[in-house]
């Protein structure tokens, strides 16, 4: 099986980190991993802020580079889920592009793409990828992963496997980090407020580490962390499960 | 904020101020905790919670998709119980409808149980104004009425407010002394609505269902004061949301129960009541007359919108209000509008001014906890995503947001101009320009490190 990384925007440029983590363990379940390098956005941040014409020209775009995968996958619930769950409603309702032609790329990638959790344990039906991570961790649901595409249990399998790991649940874990895109730079104060609810439950843990799917959602609580002095750290489901 | 109108710049102010004031936060945690153990012991009473709510969602969309059907319906059967109907197109008819009917029969106190659709239409207000005593009878709504505020949330209209808060509005409203005892404060209250039970001259409530094969109306409540509202008074007028009606009497053996169990963690709440006319010959008791004022107020627009007319599906259980991040951190008041939470940022820029309040619409961060609570299945956080696809294509938009997207646009086109892009971007994060640029979010928090490479690079380099 030839597996396309889909790495959106953000952890290209900011977590790449996530992205070679993610790289390294499929390469060790001999996975065959390609990059189409044309990839940009997924068009998720028009989408969410009302503009679905400059949506829609991304998703067609999307779309023709990743038409060809076998699988698609991506190190974040948020963008798997703009591809799965709202390319589909986003070229319906887009009527002025829809006439304009083209997207025939779209369908052809929406059933293949996968997060990359969900990936390992229900494409590959891998629970246990070798990984050794000596540490007391939380994990953090991100609300796309958990709720768009309806994840809960997939990452705690693979956490629960990793050697030396223990894994603490922590009080709210299904309760938004208050990211949302451009609802934390529009909304900063409602933001941060749920940011610090955020970090209150996972200090209660005692855990040493944040682990989350998302980048996005442990840039908002590292943000935090880091601006409290606070000893915890976050990492990435893909760095954890790359560490042996 | 996608448009600075007054309405939108007043909730950035009122959020920020509530987000920041870790009391209001202590005080809803804790009332929304007992809540959710009280839900989630209520929901192990079904059999399966989740087929539950597609039950009751088929029920509400067959509702509303045959709405003119099941209203005439409705209409016909309250009138031959020997009621009245009368059709509100707007708050402003309802409200002279009801004053004329008050003038007609020299009412001059009006006792009221708890309904959201009163406050929608202010009619409070209204009947003050016209020299009618009106006295809420719920308690945390009478709570509400001495303070002189609105309520802070649609079921539990004083969450906000600690038992030592309420003696003290008793102590200074009332003088009453001091007691930190609820059932002290229980009997305070009782004691004076007692009173205004037995002189009032009609009697004022809402409806939580409308039932369309009996004409009879619904209502569910724990303190037996919406009983007293309606059979005590001469005169019994229910103002009811057209949204509110539900095709046959059996399908409330679901929804009282799945009202109940989403707005409490009941069961049932204390009393359930079917009000089905006025007193008939040979009855002892119940009012003289039986008015029903059917309220459109925008409703029937948000009908004639296909993608988002199952947000009239809505029974306000107060569910997704607790459910919502936003909600708990900026409290009822900061909406400023009668429904609160995500239902009332789906549906207000429907019922109300499009443009005034299409920034409730981007106050979330679309987590969806809201849709998952929900009893009838409303797709809550996709159609707050729906109304701000509205307000760009209505162009409510502010222009510089516009330009910035056609730029982001025109760049993630080309992966040259893209890979240009990020290269400049973690150059302003290093250099601390970013900290600036993207002030509002690093007020807060720290930015992360940028890396020397991104992804792109790094694949073309060791591939």
């Amino acid at each position: 099986m030839r597996v396309a990384l889909f790495i959106p925007c953000f952890v290209d440029q900011l977590f790449p980190k996530v992205a070679i983590a993610m790289v390294t363990v499929l390469r060790r379940l001999n996975v065959d991993v390609d990059y189409p390098t044309e990839q940009t956005c997924c068009g998720q941040p028009a989408f969410n802020t009302g503009y679905w014409d400059e949506a829609c020209t991304l998703a067609k775009r999307h779309g023709e580079i990743f038409a060809d995968a076998d699988a698609i996958v991506s190190p974040s619930g948020s963008c798997t889920a703009m591809v799965r769950n709202f390319y589909p409603e986003l070229l319906a309702r887009t009527a002025s592009l829809r006439s304009a032609g083209g997207g025939t790329g779209v369908p052809a990638c929406v059933n293949k793409t996968y997060e990359f959790a969900e990936f390992l344990v229900r494409k590959l039906g891998v629970t246990d990828v070798g990984a050794k991570f000596p540490a007391r961790v939380t994990y953090h649901d991100a609300c796309h992963a958990l709720r768009e595409l309806r994840l809960k249990d997939e990452p705690r399998q693979l956490l629960r496997n990793v050697q030396g790991l223990e894994l603490v649940e922590m009080d709210q874990a299904e309760t938004c980090c208050g990211f949302g895109g451009t609802f934390s730079v529009k909304f900063p104060m409602i933001s941060y407020a749920m940011d610090e609810v955020k970090v209150t439950s996972i200090k209660k843990t005692g855990a040493e580490y944040v682990v989350s799917g998302d980048s996005s959602c442990l840039m908002q609580i590292d943000g935090y962390l880091r601006r409290q002095n606070l000893p915890i750290k976050t990492i990435s489901l893909a760095e954890v499960l790359a560490s042996t | 904020m996608n448009t600075a109108t007054a309405t939108a710049l007043r909730f950035k102010r009122a959020a920020a101020a509530k987000a920041t004031d870790l009391q209001h936060r202590a005080v809803i945690q804790k009332a929304i905790a007992t809540y959710d153990a009280a839900v989630a012991r209520g929901k192990t009473r079904f059999a399966d919670w989740q087929n539950a709510r597609s039950h009751a969602a088929a029920i509400k969309w067959e509702t509303i998709n045959h709405l003119d059907r099941y209203l005439e319906q409705f209409e016909r059967n309250v009138l031959a119980n020997g009621g009245h109907v009368f059709w509100a197109e707007t708050a402003e008819d309802a409200r002279q409808h009801i004053l004329a009917l008050a003038r007609r029969h020299g009412v001059q106190k009006v006792v009221k149980s708890k309904s959201m659709t009163t406050e929608e239409i202010h009619l409070n207000e209204a009947l003050e104004t016209a020299g009618i005593k009106t006295i809420e009878t719920d308690l945390g709504e009478y709570i509400c009425q001495i303070r002189g505020e609105p309520p802070y949330h649609i079921v539990t209209p004083v969450m906000h407010l600690t038992k030592a808060d309420i003696a003290q509005t008793f102590h200074e409203k009332l003088g009453t002394p001091l007691t930190d005892n609820a059932e002290e404060l229980t009997m305070i209250a009782r004691a004076r609505l007692r009173h205004e039970f037995m002189t009032a001259d009609m009697g004022i409530t809402g409806a939580n269902f409308a039932i369309a094969d009996t004409g009879m109306i619904a209502l569910t409540e724990n303190e037996g004061n919406a009983r007293l509202s309606f059979s005590l008074p001469r005169i019994h007028v229910a103002v009811v949301g057209i949204e509110k009606l539900i095709p046959r009497l059996e399908d409330l053996a679901l929804l009282w129960p799945l009202l109940s169990t989403s707005g409490t963690g009941q069961a049932l709440t204390a009393y359930s009541s079917l009000i089905g006319g006025p007193r008939q010959p040979g009855e002892t008791d119940g009012p003289q007359e039986f008015h029903v004022v059917l309220l459109d107020n925008g409703r029937t627009r948000l009908l004639a919108d296909a993608e988002q007319r199952d947000a009239l599906h809505c029974i306000r259980c107060g569910a997704c209000l607790n459910a919502c991040p936003i909600y708990k951190n900026v409290g009822g008041y900061t909406y400023a509008t009668t429904y609160q939470g995500p239902i009332g940022s789906v549906i207000t820029p429907h019922l109300r001014d499009a443009h005034q309040w299409s920034h409730l619409s981007y106050a979330s961060s679309l987590c969806g906890a809201c849709t998952d609570a929900c009893p009838v299945r409303i797709d809550l956080h996709h159609h707050l995503l729906h109304n701000r696809r509205n307000s760009v294509q209505r162009r409510f938009d502010q222009p510089i947001q516009r330009l910035m997207f056609r730029a982001w646009l025109w760049a993630m086109q080309s992966p040259g101009r893209y890979t240009v892009g990020g290269k400049l971007a973690r150059l302003a994060i290093r250099l601390g320009w970013a900290k600036s640029l993207a002030q509002p979010w690093t007020e807060g928090r720290e930015l992360p490190e940028p890396p020397e490479q991104s992804f792109h690079e790094w694949w073309k380099q060791t591939r």
